[in-house]
């Protein structure tokens, strides 16, 4: 495959990051909107928008979602720029940020606003923004992560600033509330649609960029992740077919595990496919499966070649994720590694995998064992969140006849008027994925 | 599905006898509901039909629009129907009690106690099933902004007096029906099905009929075969025996009987206008009573059996103990009762059509916040609900094995003393993570410290210790009773019991640019729906 010839990422990177930079900083709009698919340097963005904003002399907060992501921005911008004041604004629960901003200099840590003004960047959660009270809004805003922000948090925070950069994935999970909200569904500012969903709405004319090229997904995985999930806003890999290979000292033993693995350091993808068989939730054998992938995974010496250094490099548990939809899911995968000593590799659900990236993942597919599909498991972002975290391969464990399972229940999802339908809807988006991934089938029984 | 309901519902298969899906109730229930039992008209969504309604189940009052496609019967009924709600919703009104709440002093920005009126109780009325919610809502809608002539003598179509005042009434329940756990409007079905597991799919337990029959079936027959019966049996004319509960009728009923009984209805009332003198009206009138009479008979015959099965819902669920926290609850519901009345006294306005981006962000907050919190409360309320989230690792009971006392590090050392609990649970503990268990009442919090699991214990069990962190008083030792003992039986959960408020929103007027700024004065009020040409009934 050479259609990548003729198009330089680097450069068609640089030139959307310049389009987006020159209108935060230069741009009449109160607001710019930018998309950014998996693992294409949103964080990078937002650091350099950070830091371009705080040299201009504005004034500058930071929405994110999670401690995590306020604690990572942190560490990230201290890297970029050890000298520059921040403000890490906390909540005044136990242990509210990660310790390792202890060793950062600038970097000021407080529960109350009014301990950080003056700082060049202040940053923190938007549950945290949400108690915040200013006489004088921020200049310059950035929101990170505001496709998984929700409408109610935005309007709650909205008011704290002039003008925003929004960013974020718009193919992850959609954010989601414990009742129903289908009383507002429709309206412009539906409390429970997504922070961009309404910003939009309201504001149609924000310029919106996209960036275009994912650094994280192998040449072998980006162009089915943007055709499933990003039908019209395509993207492409950084890398080409063979800048990144996985390979492994010990041989293969035959076994289904090990060939499924063979064939997903071959190509990027693998599906270890189970008998057909509804099961629990916690499907035991799919679970012991998932964790024997991952044990022989770890047991064959694998080692990872990429763009990122010169030689190869061992692949160790903590570059190693498994992906659930249901936490019991999770914990029973825990609990399987656990069995087979392999204790330090992440396991978690979709939602908490978000925005992180591993070398290889194994996934238990949502649909796995089901007699029914739901909406909660045909989720559109769902199924990205867990197929776009790898640099090198995927392998998806599941029991065969999902595909029959998913045209026995096509999406029955009442319209509701006046809402912006999304595509591809989880149904259409599951086939595809399915479709491909029958390319790179290892029917196994344990 | 709950892997504990999962269970229930099979052995309500196996039994062939709905199992219990609680030991106490988690719905206040009042000492004198009132019930409504509603029917609609094929055809048009919301055009009544006729109801049952009343708080006195051996004289309920029958209403009958015998022409739904009369719009001055459709009033009459309305009005008659406000004649039996409010009076009922008006006698809660006056009876207050003492309260105070905190409220934000316009001047100083600081909270203050106020001293408030809290009515001492509130109104509650209960429909069978969730469909009759909808149509509670649905009626509130279409009265509320209706105009009276004493309101707007232009108005083409005046109301009678109190109806806009019932539509907003029923728009309030059905508003507050919305709230996770409350309790003013009610769905019996919802509440059956709250307590009990039967064998069948929940779409099926929306037929009030069927659940009953799981429930509490006929001596000597399987819940699955009466609930078939209750859903399908028809007699010699093809009616179904058990008529659905409603508003919507079946469809065998509104053909065969309903439909000519309204033809006769509409004959006899032309042939009465035609009348040329008073003898042959005096008997063309009889004929048209007579005619009502029958569509009256027709609407109590699919009426009476759903309302007699409401109150049998009513008597089984009275059979459960109140659960503590439910008292709780209704208490917010009386909050909420008497806020719309203060809000009625005061000549506000009714609801808008459309929630604001602010009100609506402020519902969708507080009805989550209720969820968690009634999800928390059934738990601590009932052991059953307890077990099921047990079972699905987000709380475990097991007994004190070993107590060891420790200290914070610091200047003034509080006791946090090391607590081992052996359990056969398997909660899905994360490293630190925060577990609760209810000490008078109130949440004392631990943290989650190492675990000892099945291959070491060997029986099955795993040992968990904990560090008890609050609730042990202000001294370098722990009060009496703060800390549990060896031996002693508890049980934590991994999700907190009470739920802290959100952040304050902004007001209407302040609503930012991101949500299209204020949404502006509301000049005149809103009128009614229009007339469409869609209107065809």
């Amino acid at each position: 495959m050479t259609a990548q010839a003729g198009f330089d990422p680097g450069a068609a990177a640089a030139r959307a990051t310049d389009a987006i930079l020159h209108d935060t900083l230069h741009g009449t709009h109160r607001g710019v909107v930018v998309d950014s698919p998996p693992g294409a340097g949103k964080s990078t963005l937002v650091v350099r928008a950070a830091l371009e904003l705080a040299d201009a002399g504005r004034p500058l907060m930071v929405v994110a979602q999670t401690n995590a992501q306020v604690d990572d921005l942190v560490v990230r911008l201290a890297e970029k720029s050890p000298e520059l004041p921040v403000g890490r604004l906390h909540s005044s629960d136990a242990d509210p940020y990660d310790k390792a901003l202890d060793g950062l200099p600038n970097v000021r840590k407080s529960a109350k606003a009014a301990d950080l003004t003056g700082l060049a960047v202040v940053i923190s959660t938007a549950a945290k923004w949400a108690h915040v009270k200013v006489d004088e809004p921020w200049r310059h805003a950035i929101v990170d992560e505001a496709y998984q922000m929700r409408s109610d948090a935005l309007l709650a925070v909205a008011g704290l600033f002039e003008r925003a950069l929004f960013v974020g994935d718009p193919g992850q999970l959609d954010p989601f509330s414990i009742v129903g909200g289908e009383q507002w569904a429709g309206l412009s500012y539906d409390p429970s649609a997504s922070a961009v969903t309404t910003l939009l709405a309201h504001n149609p004319e924000l310029p919106q960029h996209r960036l275009p090229v994912s650094w994280r997904l192998p040449a072998s995985a980006a162009p089915l992740v943007s055709d499933a999930f990003y039908p019209y806003t395509p993207f492409r890999s950084g890398t080409d077919h063979g800048d990144r290979r996985l390979a492994f000292a010990v041989p293969s033993d035959g076994s289904g595990p090990d060939r499924v693995i063979d064939e997903a350091a071959e190509s990027g993808w693998g599906l270890l496919e189970l008998p057909a068989r509804h099961t629990p939730r916690t499907d035991p054998e799919a679970v012991r499966a998932v964790a024997t992938v991952v044990r022989r995974l770890l047991d064959r010496g694998g080692a990872a070649t990429s763009e990122r250094s010169a030689g190869p490099v061992p692949l160790t548990a903590d570059r190693i994720a498994v992906g659930t939809a249901h936490r019991d899911q999770a914990a029973a995968v825990r609990a399987a590694l656990a069995e087979l000593g392999a204790t330090d590799v992440t396991v978690d659900t979709a939602n908490r995998l978000q925005g992180r990236e591993f070398d290889v993942t194994v996934v238990l597919h949502p649909l796995s064992g089901r007699p029914d599909a739901t909406a909660f498991h045909l989720e559109t972002g769902r199924l990205c969140v867990l197929t776009s975290r790898h640099r090198h391969a995927c392998i998806v464990v599941c029991r065969a006849g999902v595909g029959d399972l998913l045209d026995d229940y096509p999406s029955t999802e009442p319209v509701q008027l006046g809402t912006l339908v999304k595509f591809p809807d989880g149904w259409e988006a599951n086939h595809a994925v399915l479709a491909r991934l029958a390319e790179h089938r290892v029917p196994w029984r344990p | 599905m709950s892997l504990i309901s999962a269970l229930a519902r099979l052995e309500a298969v196996t039994t062939g006898r709905a199992q219990p899906a609680a030991t106490v109730r988690h719905r206040h229930l009042s000492d004198r509901p009132l019930v409504l039992v509603p029917l609609t008209t094929a055809g048009e969504a919301g055009a009544p039909l006729g109801a049952l309604v009343g708080t006195d189940r051996d004289a309920p009052q029958l209403l009958v629009v015998p022409q739904p496609r009369d719009r001055d019967l459709r009033f009459a009924f309305l009005a008659e129907l406000a004649d039996v709600v409010l009076p009922y919703v008006e006698a809660y009104a006056d009876a207050v009690e003492a309260a105070e709440r905190n409220e934000t002093d316009p001047e100083t920005g600081k909270r203050v106690k106020v001293e408030v009126e809290l009515c001492a109780d509130a109104p509650q009325l209960i429909v069978p099933s969730r469909a009759g919610i909808d149509l509670v809502r649905l009626l509130g809608r279409s009265m509320r902004f209706r105009r009276t002539a004493d309101q707007d003598p232009e108005t083409p179509h005046p109301a009678p007096p109190r109806v806009p005042l019932l539509g907003r009434w029923l728009t309030h329940f059905g508003e507050r029906a919305r709230v996770p756990g409350s309790s003013l409007l009610l769905a019996m079905t919802d509440v059956l099905a709250r307590h009990w597991a039967t064998g069948q799919s929940t779409l099926e337990d929306q037929h009030l009929g069927a659940l009953l029959a799981w429930i509490d079936p006929p001596e000597g027959t399987p819940g699955a075969e009466a609930a078939l019966t209750a859903e399908l049996a028809r007699d010699a004319r093809g009616q179904l025996l058990c008529p659905p509960a409603g508003p919507a009728t079946d469809p065998a009923f509104d053909n065969k009987l309903l439909a000519p009984a309204i033809e006769r209805y509409d004959r006899a009332r032309t042939t009465l206008a035609a009348a040329e003198d008073g003898l042959e009206a005096d008997d063309r009138l009889a004929a048209l009573t007579a005619a009502e009479r029958e569509i009256r008979a027709l609407v109590e015959s699919r009426t009476r059996p759903t309302w007699d099965a409401v109150w049998r819902g009513l008597d089984l669920l009275r059979e459960l103990p109140a659960g503590a926290y439910a008292e709780e609850r209704w208490t917010r519901d009386r909050w909420s009762f008497t806020g719309h009345r203060d809000r009625v006294v005061a000549g506000e306005p009714p609801q808008p059509r459309r929630d604001d981006a602010v009100t609506a962000a402020n519902k969708l907050a507080t009805r989550e916040r209720e969820q968690a919190r009634l999800d928390a409360q059934e738990a601590l309320d009932d052991p059953l609900v307890m077990a099921g989230r047990r079972l699905a690792g987000e709380a475990f009971a097991g007994e004190v094995t070993d107590v060891v006392m420790a200290y914070s590090e610091g200047k003034r050392p509080s006791p946090r003393p090391l607590v081992t609990v052996r359990t056969d649970d398997r909660p899905y503990l994360g490293e630190r993570a925060k577990v609760y268990r209810s000490l008078g009442g109130k949440p004392q919090a631990a943290e989650f410290v190492e675990s000892v699991g099945p291959e070491d214990t060997g029986d099955g069990a795993v040992l968990l210790v904990l560090r008890i962190v609050d609730k042990m008083g202000r001294g370098k030792e722990p009060e009496a009773g703060s800390v549990p003992e060896k031996g002693h039986r508890v049980c934590f959960t991994l999700f907190e019991h009470e739920q802290r408020g959100g952040a304050k929103l902004p007001d209407p007027e302040q609503t930012p640019w991101t949500h299209g700024g204020p949404p502006g004065e509301q000049a005149v009020p809103e009128a009614a729906d229009p007339l469409t040409p869609e209107d065809v009934l």
